[in-house]
């Protein structure tokens, strides 16, 4: 126990005097890249349109005040596209998720040197770009539209659904799959009895819950130009037309809500 | 099937139980379902000619990235990246540090009411907006740079951090509080000697979880204009300068790669 000789009394410490040393440093070098990082952005900042901000915040929110309660009738078919987008990006996702994951989880594996590695591959390059700059590259390839939005999130989701998905996989009960392969069954009939019933649960907590990132995703997928209420918010914005913004950012917030809302119920019926 | 005796099953032939048991409730499900799938893919339009005119792009593109371009254009990516980590540490650092008293308010065991209601109410509204959106207004009022970028990240990593932070004291062991309390601790001591330890782990895991998703986020902030890697790669597509843009996306999967690894081994640690 480290202890401090004091006026030839011990006091209890927590640490040895090395152990403090380095904990100090490890502080100090924490502090100094903080300070480094901050100097950076400060460099690169106009401090005027800092100081002169709340200025512009104020003007901005005079200007979007009251909303264009009218122009909701306009956004009906954007609300519908976003909708799409979500919905149908989720199920293809999770349509090439599955294998994805089949091939990824170590105890349904074919290979666990070859063929897992590239799943997780995969799972790792799909999971780590965000949404926004699939649809930007996809837009580049197949041209603005819904379409370019639905194949973003579908992409985006792979990795997403497929991670969660293998995982569920590697903690089946393994009994229940002895029980079926002793009765003689092939290795098709052994996934759909003793493998697919185990983490059908998972699987629809998991469809729900990205179906919910999904809808608050592609709300903003128009900004590169992928269909849906985004769309409306940039030409918004680009035309600084702050009451038409300020509504479509309820809608999204309302939208965002519902869904979350819906996927909180349906997952609490699930588990 | 659960109060037939075995006798009456015999002879039987066997069916998988259904996932939803009430069967009008499935057909309805399902009914809508694809009724819902017929409208959505009535009213997508796809221009399979360019999409089909895309492919030749979609292929040249993933050729680039058997042939990632570094070098031209490496002066750019490499300003461009360099902000990303540079917003990515300081908001995280600044996320945090505020999460943490925010996240004490927010648990009901902890915090007086009036503090909790405020506290959830800035959780509430930092979970529902998106960063994408924030980024925006926050340009729109602090000008262009990463200045913007950093106090979304660090906005969005409040609401991330406060809830599961708040979440985590709620389900602490109420036990060593009370044994920390009995022994005369002011409020300070008793934060410090009966809660942190318990939520300490689990704060390390969520921060380091939360600087690997600030990275990915601060990758899309540049096409707002908040800084970071965004505005280079949009640059790069929109010349469709693909082994650029191929170059940008490999750095990104392989830091989010770096961060999850060292992420993995620090909560690894700390458990």
């Amino acid at each position: 126990m480290p202890v401090l000789e004091h006026e030839d009394a011990q006091i209890w410490r927590r640490r040895t005097t090395g152990q403090s040393l380095v904990r100090w440093f490890g502080w100090l070098l924490g502090v100094a890249v903080f300070v480094y990082c901050w100097q950076i952005i400060s460099a690169s900042t106009t401090w005027f349109f800092v100081w002169d901000a709340p200025r512009i915040a104020n003007d901005i929110w005079t200007r979007a005040t009251p909303p264009k309660w009218d122009y909701i009738t306009q956004l009906g078919r954007p609300i519908w596209d976003t909708l799409n987008i979500a919905t149908l990006g989720t199920i293809i996702a999770l349509f090439l998720a599955v294998p994805v994951a089949f091939l990824a989880a170590r105890n349904t594996t074919p290979s666990a040197l070859f063929i897992r590695p590239i799943a997780l591959l995969i799972i790792v390059s799909t999971r780590s770009i965000n949404s926004l700059i699939w649809a930007l590259l996809l837009i580049a390839i197949i041209g603005p539209g819904v379409f370019a939005g639905v194949i973003a999130i579908a992409i985006r989701s792979i990795g997403f659904c497929a991670k969660l998905l293998y995982e569920a996989i590697e903690e089946i009960d393994h009994t229940q799959v002895e029980a079926i392969t002793a009765t003689g069954a092939s290795r098709w009939q052994i996934m759909a009895y003793g493998i697919v019933p185990q983490i059908l649960p998972a699987f629809a907590g998991i469809a729900v819950f990205r179906w919910d990132i999904n809808i608050r995703e592609s709300t903003v997928l128009g900004l590169v130009g992928a269909g849906g209420i985004g769309l409306q918010l940039s030409a918004s914005l680009n035309v600084l037309a702050w009451p038409q913004v300020s509504l479509i950012l309820i809608v999204i917030l309302a939208a965002v809500m519902i869904s979350e809302w819906v996927s909180a119920k349906v997952r609490g019926a699930i588990i | 099937m659960s109060h037939l005796e075995l006798d009456d099953m015999l002879g039987k032939g066997w069916r998988k139980p259904a996932f939803v048991k009430n069967s009008m409730l499935r057909w309805t499900l399902i009914g809508g379902f694809v009724a819902y799938l017929i409208a959505a893919f009535m009213t997508i339009e796809v221009n399979w000619s360019r999409v089909y005119e895309g492919l030749d792009r979609g292929w040249a593109f993933v050729l680039a990235f058997t042939s990632p371009d570094f070098i031209s254009r490496w002066s750019d990516i490499w300003s461009g990246l360099l902000e990303s980590i540079v917003m990515t540490v300081a908001s995280s650092v600044v996320g945090i540090l505020i999460s943490i008293p925010i996240g004490l308010g927010a648990a009901r065991n902890i915090a007086p009411l009036p503090v909790y209601v405020i506290c959830r109410g800035i959780v509430a509204i930092s979970r529902a907006l998106q960063e994408i959106i924030v980024a925006i207004l926050l340009v729109a009022i602090f000008g262009f740079g990463p200045l913007a970028g950093f106090l979304t990240l660090s906005f969005a990593t409040i609401g991330f951090l406060s809830k599961l932070l708040a979440e985590d004291i709620e389900a602490m062991d109420k036990v060593q509080a009370e044994a920390i309390k009995a022994s005369g601790a002011r409020w300070m001591q008793w934060i410090n000697y009966g809660v942190q330890p318990q939520v300490m782990p689990r704060l390390v895991g969520l921060s380091m979880y939360r600087i690997d998703i600030n990275f990915r986020e601060s990758a899309i902030l540049g096409l707002v204009g908040a800084g970071g890697i965004g505005a280079t790669l949009n640059t790069a597509f929109d010349r469709y300068e693909y082994d650029t843009a191929a170059a940008i996306l490999i750095l990104i999967i392989g830091i989010v790669m770096v961060l999850e690894y060292l992420s993995g081994i620090i909560r690894a640690r700390v458990q």
